[in-house]
């Protein structure tokens, strides 16, 4: 896979031919759909600052589907994500406890947590062979006690107002946008990092691993490594998430609860196929957007907030079972891991 | 019986064949429960009081509903997070049918029964013909659950008659009555697994659906079977904790069973992508994890510590199974998910190549290599 080949010289009819296929089409259109329901509802949400309040909501579940996509490409889950930003949170405002000197220091100590956790998810899932689902189901276990034995039970501490900055500061008096956010600027920056990282080495790896690790190992791929870089880096994507989060709505004992489930059904929203191999980041930031937009226009609708897990489930029901019938009409053979499945296609042709 | 010793390895081999890890996971329990009596005997106290058994079986009962429902659709390579969710919409339902009757406690069961089986239908058929990823798909249905209970119940609903509320509180001995119906379900779980024509075909449906279908199974109808009986006992589950609470209470589906029923799965040695593990060793998984909550409780453990401990028990009960699976599968799996890559150190093979060797090890890793 990391060979140069001459599709890779031409990264631009592979693109193209990857929105096609990849699903991105299909959400960016439900994406656009939902857009369009809720300015016939609210005609002024297009005018600037509610575009850029619903994006600074939407900004740390993008980060966070971004971390998410890497692990599942790669054909895991990573379910510590929503206690690993609860942990996250918690450790920022009892660690920093209102003090504005200690803000940077205490980032660099979560970004550390971070990388710890995702290590350890990796390192449990390749060495010790436990499947991701119950090594990152016991993570968010551990992670969930632990940091309630720590604080007693409850969040204590407060947050800086540093800190607070990139989850709810901005550049003020953009023409137009009015404020434009950090955390829109924070999570494009991040969509884009993982778009190149996709593209370099380490990401056709990733890709190959979640398609077949076995047929990855056999060309040279260290499998291991590369899922375990895959969990570490969603784990640092959970905890730049965390700052935002924290940053935007502050302390509680809730945060973060949930987030791993919301997190999955962006990235699956995106056409992502869960068991790896398929999908891009774009693709699974724009189904982070998506789902923020549904949740959007549910308060618009003046639904009770109560009924917003029903439409949730129908919905992610609904865009997987469009994507599986997807899936069989062109990809049969190699989704379904046939071992009878047609030669592969010479080396060049764009895998995703 | 000429050679005493190698009969008796020949005996632990095939009893090790037959129970496959299940046997080590019914030396784990009984190691576990001789290590913590004895622990729990150094502190000053003792494990096996009536009250302390009592509660070991009250907890492993409920666990025990839920992961026998949750072996079958393991089995079969799928998976149920919706359990919870169908729990706590089983408690409502009841609670509301009953409505303190005690000549409407059949009909509550059997409005509970269907109902669960109903979803359960659902989520087989959104698996099977809309080939929606199980986790997805089961994860979808219990968000919707969990929407209708959170719209239409806030509180406690319905009333559940004192004949019925007799089920979570009567017992035999120390033996509670929701123990023995859930051993009893276990032990027809077992039955219907090996000695049924579904039983047989959802361990080959979880082994390779594909060539299960080749081999002339009807692939989807044994996947749909094991949802609708998960669904159904974790209906059952609903009931009993209607029964112990005296109402409907649609919150506890908050209480994460449909993760700490995976966890008893996979705990009994269940391979969680399908096709090897069974309901005995759940259940031992089940009593494992009761046997851990009394003990934490009898040394009354911090509750946050509690689930520290138990994520990492989980984790590393599952690592020692991955350590001891080769033992059956080494044959077959050439190079393990991420292991060193294969020693191939001519880049343009010789094609005049005996095609044997590659011919041969292309199958194998299709099927089961792709496990992590």
């Amino acid at each position: 896979m990391t060979a140069p080949t001459p599709s890779a010289r031409r990264p631009y009819p592979a693109a193209l031919a990857a929105f096609g296929r990849g699903g991105t089409a299909t959400v960016l259109l439900l994406l656009v759909l939902v857009f369009v329901v809720i300015a016939t509802q609210n005609p002024s949400f297009f005018q600037g600052p509610p575009l850029m309040a619903f994006a600074k909501k939407a900004a740390p579940l993008v980060v966070l589907a971004v971390g998410q996509y890497l692990v599942i490409v790669s054909g895991e889950f990573d379910l510590s994500v929503g206690s690993l930003v609860g942990a996250q949170v918690v450790i920022a405002a009892r660690l920093i406890d209102g003090e504005e000197g200690v803000t940077l220091p205490v980032i660099g100590l979560m970004l550390a947590f971070g990388l710890l956790v995702g290590l350890v998810n990796g390192l449990v899932t390749t060495l010790l062979k436990v499947p991701s689902i119950i090594t990152t189901l016991g993570m968010m276990l551990v992670l969930f006690g632990a940091v309630r034995y720590w604080t007693g039970g409850a969040p204590t501490g407060s947050l800086s107002e540093s800190f607070r900055v990139p989850g709810r500061g901005g550049i003020e008096d953009v023409p137009f946008l009015g404020q434009l956010p950090w955390a829109v600027l924070i999570a494009l920056a991040l969509t884009v990092v993982a778009v190149f990282l996709m593209r370099s080495p380490f990401g056709r790896s990733l890709m190959a691993t979640g398609d077949n690790d076995v047929a990855a190992a056999f060309s040279g791929v260290r499998v291991q490594r590369t899922r375990t870089l895959a969990f570490v880096g969603s784990a640092l994507m959970a905890t730049v998430a965390a700052i935002l989060i924290g940053g935007y709505a502050g302390v509680t004992a809730q945060v973060g609860q949930g987030l791993e489930f919301t997190a999955i059904t962006a990235v699956v929203l995106g056409g992502v196929v869960l068991g790896g191999g398929r999908g891009t980041v774009v693709a699974a930031a724009l189904g982070a957007l998506t789902v923020e937009a549904l949740f959007t226009l549910f308060n618009q609708l003046y639904l009770p907030s109560t009924i917003q897990p029903s439409v949730q489930g129908l919905i992610i029901i609904a865009a997987v079972a469009y994507a599986a019938r997807r899936g069989e009409l062109r990809l049969p053979g190699r989704l379904r891991r046939r071992p009878d499945h047609e030669p592969e296609p010479p080396l060049g042709t764009p895998r995703r | 019986m000429n050679r005493p010793p190698a009969s008796l390895i020949d005996t632990v081999r095939g009893l090790w064949a037959r129970t496959g890890t299940t046997g080590a996971v019914y030396l784990a329990l009984l190691l576990l429960l001789v290590l913590s009596s004895v622990y729990v005997a150094s502190q000053g106290r003792n494990l096996f009081t009536t009250a302390n058994t009592v509660d070991l079986f009250t907890r492993s009962s409920l666990l025990g509903f839920l992961a026998i429902g949750q072996t079958l659709v393991i089995l079969c390579r799928s998976l149920d997070l919706s359990v919870g969710y169908v729990a706590a919409l089983s408690t409502v339902v009841a609670a509301t049918t009953m409505a303190g009757d005690p000549s409407r406690i059949p009909l509550g069961i059997a409005a509970t029964l269907g109902l669960a089986a109903l979803i359960g239908l659902a989520n087989g058929t959104i698996v099977t013909w809309l080939r929606v990823n199980p986790f997805i798909a089961t994860l979808g249905t219990g968000l919707i659950i969990k929407g209708f209970l959170d719209t239409n119940f806030q509180g406690p609903a319905g009333d559940v008659p004192a004949a019925f509320q007799a089920f979570g509180h009567t017992r035999v001995g120390v033996l509670p009555i929701s123990t023995l119906v859930m051993v009893g379900l276990a032990v027809a779980a077992i039955v219907f697994l090996h000695r049924s024509r579904t039983g047989y075909h959802m361990y080959a449906v979880g082994g390779d659906a594909e060539v299960a279908r080749l081999s002339g199974v009807r692939d989807r109808v044994p996947v749909i079977t094991a949802h609708v009986l998960c669904s159904m006992t974790a209906g059952v589950a609903g009931l009993l904790l209607a029964a112990r609470f005296g109402t409907g209470s649609a919150l506890v589906y908050g209480n994460g069973y449909e993760l700490e029923a995976i966890a008893a799965v996979v705990l009994g040695g269940t391979y969680l992508l399908g096709g090897r593990g069974g309901v005995a060793g759940t259940l031992a998984g089940v009593f494992i994890l009761a046997t851990l909550d009394t003990v934490f409780n009898v040394l009354a453990v911090d509750p946050f510590v509690k689930d520290v401990l138990r994520g990492v028990i989980v984790i590393t009960a599952v690592a020692i199974y991955a350590r001891g699976r080769p033992s059956r599968s080494a044959g077959r799996v050439r190079f393990p998910s991420g292991g060193p890559p294969p020693p191939v150190p001519d880049p343009s093979p010789d094609p005049t190549d005996p095609p044997s060797e590659p011919g041969d090890a292309v199958p194998a890793p299709i099927t089961r290599g792709g496990g992590r």
